[in-house]
Order: structure tokens, then sequence, then C-alpha cells
């Protein structure tokens, strides 16, 4: 593999761990020193070469010649060190010198870096006090929170606002779009609500004529699903299932659409994001959810059902006829009412996460994991609320 | 300037006989093409022909239906893992869009290539990551922020940054100055052109830039009709009557370039 038949810089067929760069040292007659570089000096023996380069210029300060003629290959990392080296010795007060074979290709190279790496402009600041580095985190906190809030506000009031910004037109919105995304978080999302919800009043059911058998009450069973499906469980199972299904769905659309500047294309052309792309969502969150409801309430209930009549011997007329004096109207709507504030809640929280997504893919990733965690949470949060709210009226 | 391709005619990258369609619509049809070492290659075609296609064809991101494709001479059907490997780290790549990763600033990016292929330590790798940022002409301080915080021309001088990390032999770019500033363009052909002379680089370059075809392309190739129509110097384009590369290099945008050259 002889240099003249190559372009500079590179080395044909070279293998890992089978090259490396060598300098033989030379006294010259004048009392400097020669160093006679061999073998390929790329990036792959770069360690070896720095460590040969570094133990050869410790303390020397003396001319020094290179001779590059027998090196076989050179890349950027070879003629780097080589670079460095010359640096240092000339800034040491000693001469340099360097040779090259025919066509001068590697000195070159070395001569077409430059001399030292630009340090990058460090804006020091003032450095942190405790106090500040222990507050200034929690006030982070509390300031993103709030404008988490008023982000949110801001939504709920440009969702009723409407779609344009311009022309004061209200009607901006397709009812096409709100029936696609209707069918897309609401009907599609029936086969999972369904299973979960039957497993979920099966487990109920079992559990509760397990514990109350002892107490020889097993056919309180029935009371015990369906006041429990109908006023909690139901509710808050699915809107947690519709919040990890389509909250980070929306944030994951809204968020990828402000990466390729696509919000900002909105924008320009007197659109208001929120109400092209929230409202539609939003509507048809609050419309899905609460239809969700009623299908997740009558399929727990009909898994209760199996399990009362399987395990406990409760028949479907029993079962009937105790839901049927067990539950009044107000079971039901108080079940009912929660859903469509879970649907805003939903919404809002995925648009507002959806629009704070940043240049990257990583925030993007962070922000869909953001908004189900705050969906999840602030929906049991609110339905902790409406519980206390119920029992303060009696309700 | 030629003195490169003058010494030897060493086919870098061959591509024989190679059909690439999606469908019943045949994309690239039986299309022949050699690059030589040390030439930057300028490929050009009507928007829509098929030079995107190639170029991601040779780097095997599309399959093909047909034909063969050699790199320094190995045949990449015929490759080992191992073989592969190698000829994947001689290649350097410029993405239309930069394709730098969103979430690593751009000194990480450039270690990436370094970082899965070289055992260099850390120190090492930061300073030849900050080399490579000094090559490429952008300021030190942009070694550190994330390419959302970059304009689109230090994107892509970022971009090449990586695609040279590893000093490959063969590098391809594609549009690298579609976006750019005249002033921004003629520095980045420059710098293309004093690249090729200091690392020896083959340059396989797709452009719509007439500056950069007259200015630093040793040889270019029209892409039309699915195949290369016609591959030369300049003269050979301005000489040429096929009437697309007729308007392409003596339309009214190329024909002040022709008079100042």
């Amino acid at each position: 593999m002889s240099g003249a038949t190559q372009a500079p810089g590179q080395a044909q067929g070279q293998t890992q761990g089978q090259t490396s760069a060598e300098i033989a040292t030379e006294r010259l007659a004048d009392g400097g020193e020669a160093w006679r570089l061999s073998g390929e000096w790329i990036n792959m023996t770069a360690v070896a070469a720095s460590k040969r380069l570094s133990d050869l210029g410790r303390g020397q300060g003396g001319a020094l010649e290179i001779d590059l003629s027998k090196v076989a290959a050179m890349d950027t990392a070879g003629a780097w060190l080589l670079r460095r080296a010359i640096t240092d010795r000339r800034s040491a007060g000693g001469e340099v010198r360097v040779t090259d074979g025919r066509d001068a290709r590697y000195s070159d190279l070395i001569a077409a870096l430059p001399e030292r790496l630009a340090e990058p402009r460090r804006d020091p600041g003032r450095p942190a006090t405790l106090f500040q580095r222990v507050f200034a985190p929690l006030g982070k906190q509390m300031v993103d929170i709030w404008q988490d809030v008023v982000a949110a506000m801001f939504i709920l009031g440009s969702t009723v606002r409407g779609a344009q910004l311009k022309l004061g037109r209200k009607s901006g919105v397709s009812p096409a779009a709100v029936v696609h995304q209707i069918d897309r978080m609401g009907v599609r999302a029936v086969p999972i609500i369904m299973l979960m919800s039957f497993l979920i009043g099966a487990i109920i059911a079992q559990q509760g004529a397990f514990q109350l058998r002892y107490f020889g009450a097993e056919i309180f069973v029935v009371d015990l699903v369906g006041i429990l499906q109908l006023r909690e469980v139901g509710v808050l199972l699915t809107a947690i299932m519709i919040a990890g299904r389509s909250g980070s769905a929306i944030t994951a659309e809204i968020g990828s659409m402000k990466m390729r500047e696509e919000v900002d294309a909105l924008k320009v052309m007197g659109l208001s994001p929120v109400g092209v792309l929230v409202f539609p969502r939003l509507v048809a969150l609050t419309v899905a959810l609460p239809l969700l409801t009623v299908i997740a309430n009558f399929s727990a209930l009909f898994g209760a059902a199996l399990v009362a009549w399987s395990y406990s011997g409760i028949t479907f007329d029993t079962f009937l006829s105790r839901l049927k004096e067990a539950i009044d109207l107000s079971t039901v709507v108080s079940g009912m009412i929660k859903a469509p504030f879970m649907a805003l809640i939903i919404g809002i929280v995925a648009s507002v996460e959806g629009l704070k997504v940043g240049g990257s893919a990583e925030s993007l990733g962070r922000r869909v994991t953001a908004s189900v965690v705050k969906a999840i949470f602030v929906v049991i949060l609110v339905d902790g609320l409406f519980a206390m709210f119920y029992a303060a009226i009696d309700f | 300037m030629d003195k490169a391709v003058a010494v030897q005619k060493e086919v870098v990258l061959s591509v024989e006989g190679l059909t690439v369609g999606f469908g019943s619509n045949i994309v690239l049809d039986k299309l022949d093409l050699d690059i030589y070492r040390g030439e930057i290659l300028g490929f050009v075609g009507a928007s829509g022909s098929g030079k995107s296609v190639l170029m991601r064809t040779v780097l095997r991101l599309l399959p093909r239906r047909a034909g063969r494709i050699r790199i320094f001479g190995v045949d990449v059907d015929e490759t080992s893992e191992e073989e592969r490997l190698r000829l994947d780290m001689k290649l350097g790549v410029l993405f239309q869009h930069g394709a730098l990763f969103s979430s690593l600033t751009v000194r990480e990016n450039i270690q990436v290539p370094m970082r899965e292929y070289l055992d260099l330590p850390q120190a090492m790798m930061d300073e030849l990551a900050r080399l490579k940022v000094e090559l490429v002409g952008l300021a030190p301080e942009a070694a550190d922020k994330y390419p959302s915080e970059l304009s689109g021309g230090m994107i892509k001088r970022a971009a090449l940054a990586r695609a040279l990390a590893l000093d490959p032999a063969l590098v391809f770019l594609d549009e690298p100055t579609s976006g750019l500033d005249p002033v921004g363009a003629a520095e980045f052909d420059e710098l293309i052109a004093k690249l090729r002379d200091t690392l020896g680089l083959t340059v396989y370059m797709v452009t719509h830039d007439l500056d950069s075809l007259f200015s630093v392309c040793d040889r270019i190739a029209v892409l039309g009709n699915k195949r290369v129509l016609v591959e030369g110097t300049i003269e050979d384009m301005l000489a040429c009557d096929d009437p697309w590369v007729q308007s392409y290099f003596r339309g009214k945008r190329a024909r002040s370039i022709v008079r100042e050259a």
C-alpha cells in the first residue's frame, strides 16, 4: 500500500487493530532532533499516536525535523495531532521543519488545519447564591404551574370564541372535523372500553361477594357494584383510559404540527390554531366521553351480573330487581355529570402540552408523557372534589 | 484543480444498469454512472427526475429492481456484515434538511459516529469535534447549541461536520447550498473544494445551484429520461443539444454566469 497511489487522507483496505502510527527518533548532527513518521496516521491509531507524541514532546524545546515521506495514510485526526505537537514545540521556542514526499500532500493537510482551536466565548455571569440555588427551581415550578393555568384558560376561551381571528366570522369549525374526531376518539375506543369495564365489573363483584359472604349478605353485592360503578369507577376509569388513548394522541398531533411550523402557518393565515386544532377535538371529547361512560357502565354491570350468577348464584332477575331498588336517578346522574368535565380536562391539558412542544424529538416525548400524567392526575383530583361536593349537598 | 483526477482515474463508485421503481412507476431505468477518486461530481436534473432516489438507492436506503452498485470496488450485494460496516465508515452523507439529531447538540451530533466506530477518549473526541466545527466554518459557540437553535446555513455546516466526522472518502451532498444566501453558498462551495483538496474527498453533489456547478464541480451529470442523459465538463454541457440541458445551462439564469466565466 504505497502512498503514491492514494489520495491524501485515505487508507485503503484498512482493518481495525492492524494499523499503527510509528515514530522513529534520531539525533541530527546539528544538535536538533528528527522524527521519522511511518504507518497510518488515522483516527483509529490516534490514541496511541497521541500518547507517543506527548511522550516525545515532553520537556523538549530544541529544533525539530518531522519527516512525513514514509507515512502511508493520514486523515484530519492524525494531522491534528501533528499540528498540535508542532504548535507546542514552536511555542516552546523550538524550530520545526516539516518534510514530505514528492507532492507534499500530508504537509498541506497539516498546514490547512488551524494552529489552535478557538475557545468558545463563555458568559461567566454571576454565580448563584445558595438561596437562589435552593429556591429558584421552586419558583420556576410555581411560575410554570401558573402559566399552565393561564394557557388552559386561554384555550378554553379561544374554543368558545371560534376558529377565525380576522373578519369577525366565528363559525369556522366544520362539523365534518368534529364527526371525524368523534369517530377516532369515541367509536374506535368502544371495544377496549367495553372489555376493560366488563373485567372491572366482574372483579368488583367477585371481591364484593367474597367479603359479603361472611355476613350472609351476598345479595348486597348488587348494591355495591351498582353504586360504585355508576357513581365513581365507570367515569373515572373511562376518563383515565381516554387520557392515555386520546390525550396522548392530541398532544403528539399538535406537538408535531408545532415542530414543523404548521401551527405558525395557521396563525399567519389568520386562523386561530386553538380554534382549528383544539376546538374540534375538545367538542368531540365532550361528546364521546359521556357516551363511552354509558357503554362502560352497561358492560360493567353485565360483567357483575355474570359473576353474581356464576359465583354467588344470583339470577339475572334477582340482580335486576335488586339493582332497581339500590340505585336511583341521582346515582346515575352524579356519575354522568362528571364525564364532560373530565373530557374538558383531558382535552385542555393535552392541548396545552402539545402547544409547549419545542424543536426536538425529545421534547415531543416529554410533552406527551407530561400530558398523560397531568391529565390522569387532574382527573382523579377533580373526581375527589366532586365526591366532597356531593357529600356536602347530600346528592 | 484536476490534479487528483489527472493522476489516475480510479473509480470510487460505479453504478451499472440500475433500475428503481415504485409500483408500476419506473423512476430509474438501466442507469450507469461512474465517479472517480478526488473529483466533485455535480448531479442535476429536473425536479422529480429521481436525483434523490438515485442517491438514496446508492446508499441502500431504497430497494432496487436490478443493477450493480460497487463502492470502492466492492459489490454492495456481496459484502459481509463486517465489510459493509467498513464501507459505511468511508461514506459521509449530508441530507437535504441536515437530519441532525434534534435532541443532541452539534458537538454530540458530530461525536455520534466517532463514538460508534472509534475507541477514542472523550477529551480527544471533544477536540476532534471542535476541529470539525472549525473546519466547516462554524463559530466555536455553535458546538454546544441544539439544532433548533441554529440558522439554516449553520445547520448545513453542522451536518457537513457530522458527515466528515470519520474522515470519509466519499461524501454525498444533497442540495448543500439550497436555502443559503449567495455569499454563504459561495463560501460553502469553497469549503467543499478546500476539503476535497486537503482531505482528498470524492464528492457526489446533487445541486440546482448553477454557481456551484460552474465554480467547483469537475464533472457534471444530467439525469433525465430515467437515466444519465449526458455527463462531462461544463463545456460539454454547453455543447449538448438536448433541449432540457440547453435551457438549463443556457437559460436566463445561467447566461450571466457563463458570460463571466
